[in-house]
């Protein structure tokens, strides 16, 4: 227990400074910064404390806001798919989810790879409609949420991949 | 009352997902109309110093580049200032200077968001406080938002809030500066009437009516310009000078007379 509390704080941090000192600078093609930090909630252990998990989530959106100098919309993002995993695990991995011997591992590349778009969706959505604030911009924020959706896509399999959960 | 305590075991997480989204709402809608938040900027001490240190690593790859330009800007400084009359430099007493300029560096830059803000190493002790300007050796860069004590974050031009006091260098016509967050290397001017002749190309700069900038601060060129809707104003996009990607040294502004301004209009306007 001790020792997965432990990994959160490490992966916590690094994934804070690892966002806002690599990925926010990126500003590939001029707009598109991936938001890596979305691997923490995909790697969070499934039998969550789940006031605890949304009071991390929220702290870990804050966090980020607090270097991008963008008042809290990364934090209501966050702390919305935080809200919302379980119900999208119990529609990727269906009711078998809730069984003790689940792991995230042991779920089919394709399963988690829905999970993770799903999060990122979800929460680029609600980040750039809360960003943008009006309904005339729907087109500009349906590019932004795509390109950059994807863009975070990317990168969050490939740092999945590196840094997999076998061990745990 | 049991009910009540039963509903809110039952719902706890659900009320307490609510709880934590209104107050991220509450904080982003707030900075929508007002002033950056005080709290929540990159200027306090944790987050300037974390930035400050990776800017004290990267600042070195490109030194090169930077000397040069610094030396560029010394070397046509120094032909205006041995072009300028004699007797005009005596008269140049710090008494009656209008402006005080502080150099200092960026340390986080963004143009990828709709609001911008640039975070510099300068704060309250080198005397840097808010709705001061902030130029480059090239332009103008934004204004002064929030400042702590060794850190400032900078609201951009890039930045939808903003709003700046602009005019046509050879006509003298002047109007507001906008940017539509579209591009990160053009920026809007407004407000031009329609009788006001434009080509492309034409210099754009700051104008006298802002109490923050000084007059004649470069801006950019005219890349093309268009009637609004109402077909009696232009809509002009402006080709920045700066390359708002590439900002190392900046320079502070800090308007000696602003104060007297302000108190001025805030009473002709009580009348």
């Amino acid at each position: 227990m001790n020792k997965g509390l432990f990994i959160n704080i490490i992966r916590f941090v690094l994934l804070v400074l690892v966002q806002v000192l690599v990925f926010n600078r990126l500003n590939f093609f001029g707009y598109i910064n991936p938001m890596v930090y979305i691997l923490f909630l995909y790697w969070y252990p499934i039998k969550e404390n789940r006031p605890a998990f949304l009071g991390l989530s929220f702290l870990l959106g804050l966090s980020i806001d607090f270097f991008s100098d963008t008042m809290a919309l990364h934090a209501a993002a966050t702390v919305t798919i935080a809200y919302l995993r379980p119900a999208i695990m119990r529609f990727v991995f269906g009711i078998n989810y809730e069984f003790q011997s689940f792991k995230l591992s042991n779920s089919t590349k394709a399963q988690q790879f829905t999970f993770l778009a799903l999060l990122i969706l979800v929460h680029h959505s609600v980040y750039f409609s809360l960003e943008f604030f009006s309904v005339a911009n729907l087109l500009l924020i349906v590019k932004k949420v795509l390109a950059i959706g994807l863009a975070s896509l990317i990168l969050c399999l490939l740092f999945g991949s590196l840094f997999s959960v076998n061990k745990e | 009352m049991q009910q009540i305590i039963n509903f809110i075991i039952r719902y706890k997480n659900f009320l307490l997902y609510i709880l934590l989204l209104i107050i991220s709402l509450a904080f982003t809608v707030q900075s929508h109309s007002f002033h950056q938040s005080r709290f929540f900027n990159s200027s306090n001490w944790i987050t300037g110093n974390i930035f400050g240190i990776s800017q004290g690593i990267t600042t070195y790859f490109d030194l090169d580049d930077e000397n040069e330009r610094l030396l560029k800007e010394n070397e046509r400084l120094h032909n205006r200032l041995l072009n300028i009359e004699a007797d005009s430099l005596i008269k140049m007493d710090t008494t009656n200077i209008g402006y005080t300029v502080v150099s200092g560096q960026v340390i986080k830059n963004s143009y990828a968001n709709n609001r911008n803000y640039i975070t510099i190493n300068r704060g309250k002790k080198d005397s840097v406080s808010q709705d001061m300007g902030v130029i480059t050796d090239l332009g103008i860069l934004g204004i002064v938002e929030n400042t702590s004590n060794k850190f400032a974050t900078v609201q951009s031009i890039l930045n939808t809030k903003s709003n700046i006091n602009a005019k046509l260098k050879n006509t003298n016509h002047f109007g507001s500066l906008i940017w539509d967050a579209k591009a990160y290397n053009v920026v809007q001017l407004i407000d031009i009437p329609r009788l006001v002749p434009l080509n492309v190309g034409d210099t754009i700069v700051t104008g006298a009516m802002s109490s923050i900038f000084p007059e004649n601060i470069p801006i950019g060129t005219i890349r093309k310009f268009d009637l609004d809707i109402a077909k009696s104003f232009y809509r002009i996009d402006v080709d920045l000078f700066n390359d708002m990607t590439n900002i190392k040294n900046v320079y502070i502004i800090n308007n000696l007379n602003r104060e007297e301004i302000l108190e001025l209009e805030k009473t002709t306007a009580n009348e």
